[in-house]
């Protein structure tokens, strides 16, 4: 009945929900066959922590991995590791996890504006998995560098974009303690790491040994230092509200008033200022395509390309996150999780493990909700100009960005010395937190 | 000063030792783009820009990459035969560049054109104008980097392809006009669907206009940028939407009426600024002026008639010589035809709008920025393989 060609049509979801249980089958038996053992031998070499007062044997590690109730105590341990912190949460994963719903719900948000269907087929759901099938189309392209291009910057410096705009997703407090480095010029280093950017953008565009790229580069490096300055400046009157650099306290500072009441405008440059850093539309002048074919990334192929993309994904992430820590109150928002959860008291093991109880806060988690709700609703408003708006000409753009921006900045900075001096904020202020 | 005076002394020393300074010239601060015929901003066409800085100097079109040899393919085939390739130059128009054909061959053999007939060719050409127009709008609007401009028109664009579709059973390259008139009668339900589609994309217009026409990025590019005065426009031979934005209210339709167009009452559209916004904007007006037309054609057909004249097998007519031309969405649209009495033309001219507005291109990009390049190429309502036929 079923030719060749129709296998694809019939789609049937118990067969979808079929060849899950077979491959979640596969896996057990791979685990307990081949990883257990391999986990076993390598756990007999490793120091392993104490936990609840107890010396860790491997013996102890894996009936903990099969006791569910002493599985949480050992991720409560893995969570308050500085590689946890680094790796995953609020690190590069949560980032990278934000990146790819971001791109997705790009992809479909913009289709829908545009009276188009967006991806589709991969992943039978609305395209769901077409990310991953793009990604490992770019895995597996050939890399074409072309001929006469200088090969260390040239392989160096997407490595350089991604690890830049990582470095600067380490600075971002996502709940109260959670940050990977709590420094107290965390402001001034996020502006420092910023700098990075036109650099490597210039340092690529010069390696690849091409016209339209080095076109791109400069117009790059124009673009980027004219809104720097009014990018800066906005930032600078929330520090002269909050009185600090430190971004946790800068976003501690606001628990009941977020900033964005008092300055305005100094979000509005704030948000311009990022657009133009990202190169988003309208201010994608580097990447134009009609004119410079594709701007500095235009001799990029296969995963070079890719991890320019991941950098600029992760990016735009980094610097939502930092419009809702300066301007909308970071983490702040009405407690809506329960003290614990499930009933209070006494409850049995398996109830234990359902219900999370030694490593649930909810202070923590309540934190990590509202941030991110409001980081990506930031996020969906970055998308929005690139179904409305046309791209803008480098005049009009260095004009906004040196004239425009800068004289907006300066004004909201007036409004928020105003605000210090009158006694409404600064040490002792009405409205400063105690 | 310092470096003058170190370019002096440079120059001194370098005397005294007998060598020849080498002084940079103008024409090194150049540098030379070639855009076309794999850029994504050029089409199936190339011209090459000089840059100083953001400026270009310098353009040198370059024509010539989809020539089809259309004309000489004309003399080898009879009057018939040569419609279906000669819509290949423009398969987005090709109900207009086959009615100027038409047009020119029934002067040659002198046939007459039932009037149901020459109803059905001008809704067909008007139709087949909004399918152009639009597909023009969306490039125009990924050139300025418009991404929702690009995918709106293209899908309304469907809504006349269907029309068409149903009118002559193509898609897109339909062969439907002949000398003496069209292939096929309107099918049954085809004026009521025409103008559902019509009332729905006249709100459709609306929307266009607020989200590209009245945005003020848009504006701020393309507002005095590429200025074509009158006088320069007549001078260059510019034809169509790029002729009536720099002021001059020239339509083929109204100036030489062929067919039923003395019969139907519209205004021709132009616009006094001359820049690439008049440029943008004018085939707007004329889409929004089309509708207007189908309308009060689908009001006025005949109900009932032939649609095509009877012909001989291999239709001939005395020698002579004829030239008709039509308001295709490029502009004016000829075709000189020569016959030595023989049921095959002696030879066929094509005169396109494409090939004259084409010429303007240097004349406004020299002076211009980089960036507006595609905005004033585009702007220029070019489709490179008619210029090349």
């Amino acid at each position: 009945m079923a030719s060749r060609g129709s296998r694809i049509v019939e789609y049937r979801f118990g067969n979808f929900v079929a060849s899950l249980i077979w491959l979640i089958l596969i896996v057990l038996i791979i685990v307990s066959l081949a990883a257990l053992p391999v986990i076993f031998i390598i756990l007999f070499y490793l120091p392993l922590p104490p936990v609840n007062g107890q010396v860790l044997t491997p013996y102890l590690f894996l009936s903990m991995m099969v006791d569910p109730t002493r599985t949480l105590p050992v991720l409560k341990f893995i969570m308050h590791t500085e590689l946890f912190r680094v790796a995953v949460f609020p690190g590069f994963s949560y980032a990278a996890i934000f990146a790819a719903v971001t791109i997705f719900v790009e992809r479909k948000f913009l289709a829908k504006m545009q009276l188009r269907v967006g991806p589709l087929y991969a992943g039978k759901i609305e395209g769901i998995f077409q990310l991953i099938a793009d990604g490992l189309k770019l895995i597996s392209k050939e890399i074409i560098i072309p001929s006469g291009a200088d090969k260390p910057i040239f392989w160096a410096a997407p490595i350089a974009f991604v690890a830049a705009a990582a470095a600067l997703i380490s600075l971002i407090p996502v709940a109260p303690g959670w940050v990977v480095s709590n420094t107290d010029v965390g402001l001034v280093a996020a502006f420092a790491i910023l700098g990075f950017f036109p650099l490597i953008a210039l340092l690529f565009s010069w390696a690849s040994n091409s016209k339209y790229p080095f076109i791109g580069g400069l117009r790059a490096l124009h673009q980027m230092i004219a809104f720097e300055i009014p990018f800066i400046l906005s930032a600078l009157s929330v520090v002269i509200l909050s009185g600090s650099l430190n971004l946790t306290h800068i976003a501690a500072s606001q628990t009941p008033y977020w900033y964005i009441f008092f300055l305005p405008i100094s979000a509005f440059v704030f948000f311009i200022s990022s657009l133009a850093e990202l190169e988003r539309i309208p201010f994608d002048l580097p990447e134009a395509e009609s004119e410079i074919v594709a701007g500095w990334l235009t001799e990029t192929s296969g995963m070079i390309y890719g991890l320019l993309q991941l950098g600029t994904y992760i990016k735009l992430y980094a610097l939502a996150a930092l419009f809702v820590t300066l301007f909308l109150g970071g983490w702040a928002g009405p407690q809506i999780f329960p003290q614990v959860l499930g009933p209070p008291g006494q409850i049995s093991p398996l109830m234990q493990l359902l219900t999370l109880r030694p490593i649930y806060n909810a202070v923590t988690v309540n934190a990590v909700f509202w941030f991110s709700i409001k980081t990506f609703g930031i996020i969906m408003l970055m998308l929005l100009p690139r179904g409305i708006n046309p791209r803008i000409r480098i005049d009009i753009l260095l004009h906004t960005g040196w004239y425009k921006l800068i004289v907006l900045s300066f004004i909201n900075m007036f409004i928020a010395l105003a605000l210090v001096y009158g006694g409404v904020f600064g040490p002792g202020g009405i409205l400063t937190p105690h | 000063m310092s470096t003058e005076y170190s370019n002096k002394t440079l120059e001194k020393e370098s005397n005294a030792a007998g060598l020849q300074i080498v002084k940079e010239s103008e024409e090194d601060r150049l540098m030379t783009l070639s855009v076309g015929p794999q850029h994504p901003g050029s089409g199936h066409f190339r011209f090459t820009v000089k840059v100083d800085g953001d400026y270009i100097v310098h353009c040198d079109p370059d024509p010539g990459y989809v020539h089809r040899g259309e004309e000489k393919m004309c003399e080898y085939r009879n009057f018939i035969q040569n419609i279906p390739h000669l819509e290949r130059p423009v398969i987005h128009d090709s109900n207009n560049i086959t009615y100027s054909y038409s047009l020119a061959v029934e002067e040659l053999t002198n046939i007459q054109v039932p009037r149901r007939g020459q109803f059905i060719r001008a809704i067909a050409s008007e139709l087949n104008r909004q399918v152009y127009t639009l597909y023009w709008l969306a490039i125009y609007g990924i050139f300025l980097g418009h991404s929702t401009m690009f995918m709106w028109p293209t899908g309304d664009r469907e809504l006349f392809i269907d029309l068409l579709e149903m009118l002559t059973g193509a898609r897109v390259t339909h062969a439907f006009n002949i000398p003496g008139g069209v292939r096929n009668d309107m099918p049954v339900g085809f004026s009521e669907k025409c103008l559902r589609q019509i009332a729905y994309f006249e709100k459709r217009l609306v929307e266009y206009e607020n989200i590209f026409y009245n945005n003020p990025l848009m504006r701020q590019r393309t507002e005095g940028v590429g200025l074509l005065t009158k006088e320069e426009a007549i001078k260059l031979g510019v034809t169509g939407s790029v002729l009536r934005a720099s002021n001059i209210p020239y339509d083929i339709r109204k100036a030489e009426p062929y067919d039923v167009y003395n019969e139907i009452d519209f205004k021709v559209q132009y616009m006094k600024s001359s820049d690439c916004f008049a440029r943008a904007y004018v085939p707007f007006l004329d889409m929004k002026e089309s509708c207007y037309i189908m309308r009060q054609l689908l009001d006025k057909i005949p109900q009932s008639g032939e649609v095509r004249a009877k012909l001989q097998p291999n239709p001939k007519g005395p020698a002579g010589e004829s030239y008709r031309r039509v308001e295709s969405g490029r502009g004016a649209l000829g075709y000189y035809i020569i016959s030595d009495g023989t049921p095959k033309p002696y030879r066929v001219k094509i005169s396109v709008g494409s090939f004259r507005n084409m010429l303007a291109l240097p004349y406004l990009l020299v002076g211009s920025k980089l960036a507006d390049m595609p905005s004033i190429y585009w702007a220029l309502n070019y489709w490179p393989v008619e210029a090349d036929r």
